[in-house]
């Protein structure tokens, strides 16, 4: 490595004390831990607080993917891979199945992930309680209290508006019946895949300095009401490139005339099913 | 024909090289050597030092060089760097009453014991760009030599009882905001260490609202000082302090209004601002912010941004805005896909809304 710092970027006294306060969210599901997040080379609100979970966590013989919309070749998730390749020299790779750990933005995986795995996401805002209250004193008090009303008084005047709770990414969720949890700005789409995932799913917010975490197998429940239960986004399209129909899908302009093309969101996914596809025909 | 996200990888490759090609310029002129920048833009290496939280000049005038310029680049190149270095222990408490002061001046006095000193200061340079070499002079002979101690503008109201009395004694521990986060509420040691760390321009508009009616503060610039202090340690092992070096520092300490409440007579109230290097403009700002976010303390009437520590304290930091205003260039595509079928379902219940409301 032609590095002079230390494996994985960071030292081991501060990965140590990001293993302490990831064990800490571990014990408290749900619960957003104040954690003394350092300044990474990579800028805040791009995924500093992934990047020092993941690097907490690596260990030489493990696999890393990065994905950012669910894809490994946007930019960032490049940028992220070539940072991890540069600073602690594990293997990557972009399929779901062979990594140990994926950091992510934005998305799950389609693929279900297994209890080897760790799913490590980036958030930017870890309060789900912040749109409706700035403070983050009060918000701390709030959860401290289980005093969730003002979250359920938002989605009750979404369906007296609308109809319906028009939130469709970062839909807040209860974790383990207690903590009131940002999922991180996923589509509500990905929202059942955090329900009792063998997956440990680790969240770092790395300006707002908060960890936490949703351990495996945790009961993890989108807000709803009796009268309006939670519903996931839904196509009328396939995806264009390998027709899976269960799939979260991207829409991707094509033309100047405003040609649509709908395509699977996970690249890995995607790519999976046309390998497949190829070696059936064959 | 689906491209759009493929290649990240080279385009990075590529957009690297072009930054380089693009940071050097016409390769027939000289490239900026760092002792020129640490030397004559020593005040933008002082603003780099101060809110990267490092003082190292060269490091500093390095990363000057490799952000072309863009201070708030350079900033984030040295904490990102300072991130990496270990922490050996803390200096003593700076001693400014010692400073070997090369400006001060005070406000609220005509002459004060040590007197006034403008020292190497733009305020009367009229701001005539001049055209051609500027003058150099390589020594300037001081007319008389500056007496060796200069006691505080405000430990002279301070002997009087006019002034509110500040003991270090009872300072608690400090905290260390690069190795613990900010919780609310800070006490005064850690607002005063995230101001120092804030962005100048942030704190001064902030400052600049305290003069024009929100958070009005009535300050007096009680004393403005710059200069070297020595910055001595206690190393567990020797038991004695030692001298480690010298760095340049601005302090500023306001005198404000203060009419009484919270069982405190009346009497004038301290801002304080220190700045590494020549760093005036920042120390002022800061100073004039301390003040206004004392108003819990003091027990003053809260209305105003710059007397809310949630709102200042919490975007006072550049490298935390900047990184969180430019995310918005990264893909939301996930987000905005999930946004538009929302909307497009709006948008059809309101015209289905509409065609009833026409039918009947």
């Amino acid at each position: 490595m032609s590095t002079p710092y230390n494996f994985a970027f960071l030292d081991e006294n501060t990965k140590r004390m990001l293993r302490r306060a990831l064990l800490k969210a571990v014990a408290i599901p749900g619960y957003q831990v104040p954690f003394g997040s350092r300044e990474m080379p990579l800028p805040y609100g791009w995924g500093t607080g992934g990047i020092q979970v993941t690097a907490a966590l690596l260990g030489p013989d493990d696999v890393l993917k990065v994905i950012d919309q669910g894809a490994d070749d946007t930019t960032n998730a490049v940028n992220i891979r070539r940072f991890f390749g540069r600073v602690a020299g594990v293997a990557t790779t972009e399929r779901t199945a062979d990594a140990s750990v994926i950091q992510t933005r934005h998305r799950i995986p389609e693929i279900p992930l297994r209890e080897d795995q760790l799913l490590v996401f980036q958030v930017p805002e870890p309060e789900p309680l912040r749109t409706l209250e700035p403070r983050e004193a009060e918000t701390r008090t709030m959860h401290a209290l289980a005093d969730y009303g003002l979250m359920h008084v938002k989605l009750y005047e979404d369906i007296a508006q609308y109809g319906h709770i028009a939130t469709s990414y970062d839909y807040p969720v209860m974790v383990d019946g207690r903590y009131l949890t940002s999922p991180s700005p996923i589509p509500k789409f990905d929202n059942p895949k955090l329900d009792r995932s063998p997956a440990l799913m680790l969240f770092g917010a790395g300006r707002e300095k908060r960890l936490y975490a949703i351990p495996p197998y945790t009961r993890v429940e989108s807000l709803a009401f009796d009268d309006h239960p939670f519903e996931i986004q839904r196509w009328e399209h396939h995806c264009a490139l390998c027709g899976a129909g269960d799939s979260y899908l991207d829409e991707v302009v094509v033309d100047d005339r405003g040609t649509r093309m709908f395509v699977c969101s996970d690249t890995d996914y995607c790519s999976q099913r046309r390998d497949d596809a190829t070696e059936e025909a064959a | 024909m689906y491209v759009a996200v493929k290649g990240g990888e080279r385009a990075i490759a590529r957009s690297l090289e072009l930054l380089a090609e693009a940071r050097r310029g016409d390769t027939a002129v000289p490239e900026l050597e760092l002792a020129q920048i640490r030397q004559q833009l020593r005040l933008g290496v002082a603003r780099v030092m101060q809110e990267g939280s490092l003082y190292d000049e060269d490091l500093a005038a390095l990363a000057i060089r490799q952000a072309a310029g863009d201070m708030q680049e350079a900033i984030f190149l040295l904490r990102a760097y300072r991130t990496t270095l270990p922490r050996f222990g803390y200096s003593e408490p700076l001693a400014t009453q010692a400073m070997r002061v090369r400006r001060r001046v005070s406000g609220t006095f005509k002459d004060v014991p040590g007197g006034q000193v403008l020292g190497p200061t733009y305020d009367y340079t009229q701001r005539l760009l001049e055209f051609g070499a500027s003058a150099a002079s390589n020594t300037v002979e001081a007319d008389e030599p500056l007496a060796t101690t200069m006691p505080r503008v405000l430990d002279l109201l301070d002997a009087e009882a006019l002034i509110e009395r500040i003991d270090p004694g009872s300072d608690p521990e400090p905290t260390d905001l690069t190795r613990d986060p900010l919780m609310f509420p800070a006490d005064r040691a850690t607002r005063l260490q995230n101001l120092a760390r804030g962005d100048e321009g942030f704190l001064l508009g902030m400052a600049y609202s305290t003069q024009r009616g929100y958070a009005e503060s009535h300050p007096f610039a009680g004393e403005i000082r710059m200069g070297e202090v020595d910055v001595l340690i206690c190393p567990e092992e020797l038991g004695f302090a030692i001298e480690i070096g010298e760095i340049t520092l601005t302090e500023c300490q306001m005198i404000n209004q203060f009419h009484g409440g919270n069982g405190v007579p009346p009497q004038f109230t301290r801002g304080y601002g220190l700045s590494m290097g020549e760093g005036e403009r920042k120390a002022m700002a800061m100073a004039l912010v301390d003040r206004s976010l004392r108003c819990d303390e003091l027990g003053e009437p809260a209305y105003a941004p710059a007397q809310n520590q949630e709102f200042v304290l919490s975007h006072s930091d550049n490298v935390e805005a900047s990184g969180f205003v430019q995310h918005l260039k990264l893909p939301h595509y996930v987000d905005f896909q999930a946004e538009l079928s929302l909307l497009r379902t709006l948008a059809a219940q309101q015209r289905k809304a509409a065609g009833t409301e026409a039918l009947a």
